[in-house]
């Protein structure tokens, strides 16, 4: 009974989008306020009805109703109930529910929040969602129906997947979705600009925080797919260039080229036209990044949510939506007239070149990940693009990138000179000198260019924020004072630059890092990075729905103990399956990572122990770069709302970025 | 100050640098890091050169997977086929979860000098249960050997002894759902 609730609901979403489409996106026209009114009320309404669809489901997973074909499929009886909640969107239909109800999230949102939007742009901008999700609700509705039953329902479930029985199922999906449905409202927004034929100061000022949001939900949801599949993996594998990982990178970096284009148009009305194609471009990557992988045309090896049979309706919908809004784009666009006028070496200079930076990575990345389906499709040939492609072609391009992001927040608006920037630097390029040369005499070049690359960006970051505070120049009580009142936008800037080079120095450091395999005796041990691993015993240890095996390894240094191990391999009897839990041991500068591989008939057991120099930095700052983003949303103005309303005792030079 | 004429230049040109610094450096990833996918028979038949880096995909050929030591440290060994072909493969580190026997994988790496054995430096096995890589199902689909209108792909152990049609009449007698 709850399911077939579920499926009504999901059917009434579907009919109040269209609805919300129509009455949104033609409403303005008829000049009245009922109907400008009912736009905002359509998208909660749709909310709520997705809501109750997503509850359906999961209590059909909780409850094991083995007649929903998705919970006979990817759940079973004797599954925890965590992951009999989680595993509802570990598949393909059931996340795209989960997608659904993100999208549909983001109209409730702008409905609740966007008071302060002019009601037509507001409800065409609830148009544009609502036009958006009746697509993909009716996407869901027909072809990969979650609630779809089956009869007689099977005594068992088949099982969650035991790979992703795991916390990180309950975590990652969620907020990248989060992440990548969120640029929708950027796209809505730019649409509805488009439509309405007005690009201006406020209209950046409202576009900003929406992308802000959804920018720091990707950020942290790449954060975490990076961490899952590092402690999962085995042997400390954190980002491979994968299609389904390169997919989510795009819309990231044209997500943090708009946040940057977002800034000059709201403070100098210049990039308008560029801003809303970005808009366009960092929510059609997302849509392509999500269902191509599922469409099944590029082929992952850490997808879980595929269905090959679907690719005709999905290419027909992202070609809808992508191409309408460019052919808009196309035809709109020269109306946006573009003002404010600035030198090359300026604040706006540098986002422009921050801009092209990051869009010519993008171009890179997609290329590499396009190319083999393409040539596969036109030539027959089968061809892979891997991670020696892109460390090659765009890792280069993140130098000048690097070297200017340091710069960048130093120069003031308008115009500017490079020199009084660099003078303020000083220091931060001796410290990445010094890197440099060491690492480079100890033979490393990569991480030596990496580490000081890095440490280049965390010292423009302390130097914005200490230029700010203007430390050392005036008494420390009276910075301490300053650093409370800068505005939150560049405070949340200068964390974002700070996360990002600190996740800079990890990815570099990681390529410094050791490892071993070798098989163990109890009572053996092996020597690695000045540690001496020994393995003490194997015990059996059995848990909810499989059985595992511990391995004890103690730890010591120069003969004193100091940490014991406990790497497993979980057999899971349902599924016939045997994973490694890897056992990591970190004190926030280095992990030490120990993996029980197997065991032999003789009793020994194979490991693979690694060292991680600045392992944990990746994740550190990817959170950093996700909390700056957070920072910079509760920046007065965003509270305060429309310019129409800003007060006088706020002079204008306070909110720089 | 500039006037926008000039604006638009310096833009045009930053984007034009930029863009072809990227042509420049995908061009030459392109020529020296493309890596081909070859199936067990192409290997035979085109012969690659001893450390050219490919990708090798197919099935696990089941019985065939030995694990040994040298130097106390262990490796695996075991033969990939396509079901007309099969070449052993020699890998030193740990085994993804899932690869398993009568599964598919994808191996990168390089044939040996003697071009006997292929020596994989990344065994890639989906993280799902039942995974065929598009890459080998399309080998499997052109050796032959396997229609997927049928269900899931044969017992690879059976696939040298079979015809396609035997495989295909075992199919139709018990198909799998």
């Amino acid at each position: 009974m709850i399911p077939t609730l579920g499926h009504f609901a999901l059917a009434l979403g579907f009919a109040i989008a269209v609805a919300q489409a129509a009455i949104g996106l033609f409403g303005p026209n008829l000049r009245d306020a009922a109907v400008l009114r009912a736009a905002p009320a359509l998208a909660i309404g749709q909310f709520v009805a997705l809501v109750a669809s997503f509850a359906a489901l999961i209590w059909a997973g909780v409850v094991s109703d083995f007649t929903v074909r998705n919970v006979a499929d990817f759940s079973s009886s004797t599954t925890p109930l965590f992951y009999r909640i989680t595993g509802t969107w570990g598949n393909h239909d059931g996340s795209m529910l989960l997608w659904c109800l993100i999208l549909s999230l983001c109209g409730a949102v702008v409905a609740g929040f966007g008071r302060t939007i002019p009601t037509s742009l507001r409800s065409r901008v609830l148009g544009v969602l609502g036009l958006v999700s009746g697509g993909f609700l009716l996407f869901t509705l027909t072809v990969s129906n979650p609630f779809a039953r089956i009869w007689p329902p099977p005594m068992h479930g088949a099982g969650v997947n035991p790979i992703l029985q795991d916390p990180g199922l309950a975590v990652h999906p969620p907020i990248l979705y989060t992440g990548y449905v969120g640029f929708s409202i950027a796209f809505a927004f730019a649409v509805a600009a488009l439509i309405e034929g007005r690009v201006d100061a406020a209209w950046g000022r409202w576009v900003r925080p929406w992308t802000i949001v959804s920018w720091c939900f990707l950020t942290a949801g790449i954060t975490f797919g990076s961490l899952w599949s590092y402690y999962t993996l085995g042997w400390g594998g954190f980002w491979f260039w994968d299609p389904v990982e390169n997919v989510a990178l795009l819309p990231w970096l044209t997500g943090t080229a708009l946040i940057h284009s977002a800034i000059v148009v709201e403070k100098r009305e210049a990039l308008k036209t560029w801003s809303v194609l970005l808009a366009i471009a960092t929510f059609s990557l997302s849509l392509a990044g999500t269902f191509l992988v599922r469409s099944g045309l590029l082929n992952s090896v850490h997808s879980f949510a595929v269905s090959p049979n679907q690719g005709l309706f999905i290419l027909a919908l992202l070609g809808l939506t992508i191409g309408g809004s460019l052919l808009l784009f196309a035809i709109r666009a020269p109306t946006l007239a573009t003002t404010g006028i600035f030198a090359p070496v300026s604040r706006e200079g540098a986002l422009i070149l921050n801009n092209i930076f990051l869009c010519v990575i993008a171009v890179v990345v997609f290329t590499g990940t396009m190319y083999p389906p393409f040539v596969n499709l036109l030539f027959g040939i089968q061809i892979s693009v891997g991670a020696p492609f892109f460390n090659q072609a765009a890792l280069p391009l993140t130098a000048p990138l690097i070297l200017a992001m340091a710069v960048g927040p130093l120069l003031p608006w308008k115009r500017g000179a490079i020199g009084p920037a660099l003078v303020k630097l000083w220091y931060g390029a001796v410290v990445g000198f010094v890197i440099l040369s060491i690492f480079l005499l100890r033979g490393h070049a990569i991480a030596a260019l990496g580490l000081a690359g890095g440490a280049w960006v965390v010292c423009g970051a302390l130097v914005d924020l200490a230029e700010r505070i203007r430390l050392f120049r005036i008494p420390v009580s009276q910075s301490v004072n300053r650093l409370f009142n800068i505005p939150r936008a560049a405070l949340g800037a200068a964390f974002g630059h700070l996360g990002f080079g600190i996740a800079v120095l990890g990815i570099a450091g990681m390529t410094l890092q050791i490892h071993t395999i070798t098989v163990l005796h109890p009572g053996q041990g092996v020597d690695l990075g000045g540690y001496r691993w020994t393995l003490e015993r194997v015990y059996d240890a059995p848990g909810p729905d499989y059985a595992a095996r511990v391995a004890v390894v103690d730890v010591t240094r120069h003969g004193k103990q100091v940490m014991t191990m406990r790497p497993e391999r979980r057999f899971f009897t349902a599924e016939h399956v045997t994973t490694e839990h890897a056992a990591i041991s970190t004190n926030g500068i280095w992990d030490m990572f120990a993996t029980f591989a197997d065991e032999d008939k003789s009793g020994g057991a194979e490991f693979r122990f690694n060292i991680h120099p600045l392992a944990p930095e990746i994740w550190l700052g990817g959170l950093i770069m996700a909390l700056g983003g957070g920072i910079s949303l509760s920046d007065r103005r965003f509270r305060v709302g429309a310019p129409a309303k800003r007060r006088l005792r706020k002079p204008q030079g306070m909110a720089e970025v | 100050m500039m006037t926008r004429k000039q604006r638009r230049l310096w833009i045009v040109i930053a984007c034009g640098i930029g863009l072809s610094t990227a042509v420049a450096l995908m061009l030459v990833a392109f020529s020296s890091s493309l890596s081909y996918f070859l199936s067990p028979r192409q290997v035979l038949l085109k012969h690659p050169a001893p450390g050219d880096v490919f990708r090798l995909g197919g099935v696990v050929q089941v019985g065939t997977v030995v694990k040994a030591q040298r130097g106390g440290h262990p490796y695996t060994k075991f033969r990939v086929t396509d079901g007309q072909a099969s070449i052993p493969v020699i890998y030193t580190g740990i085994l993804p979860d899932l690869f398993r026997q009568g599964q598919g994988v994808v191996t990168i790496g390089s044939m040996a000098p003697g071009d006997k054995e292929f020596v994989a430096d990344m065994v890639l096995a989906k993280h799902g249960a039942s995974y065929m890589p598009a890459d080998v199902e399309q080998a499997l689909k052109k050796a032959g050997k396997w229609n997927p209108k049928f269900g899931p792909p044969p017992n690879a152990a059976t696939w040298n002894d079979k015809t396609p049609k035997q495989i295909e009449a075992a199919n139709q007698r018990n198909p799998v759902q």
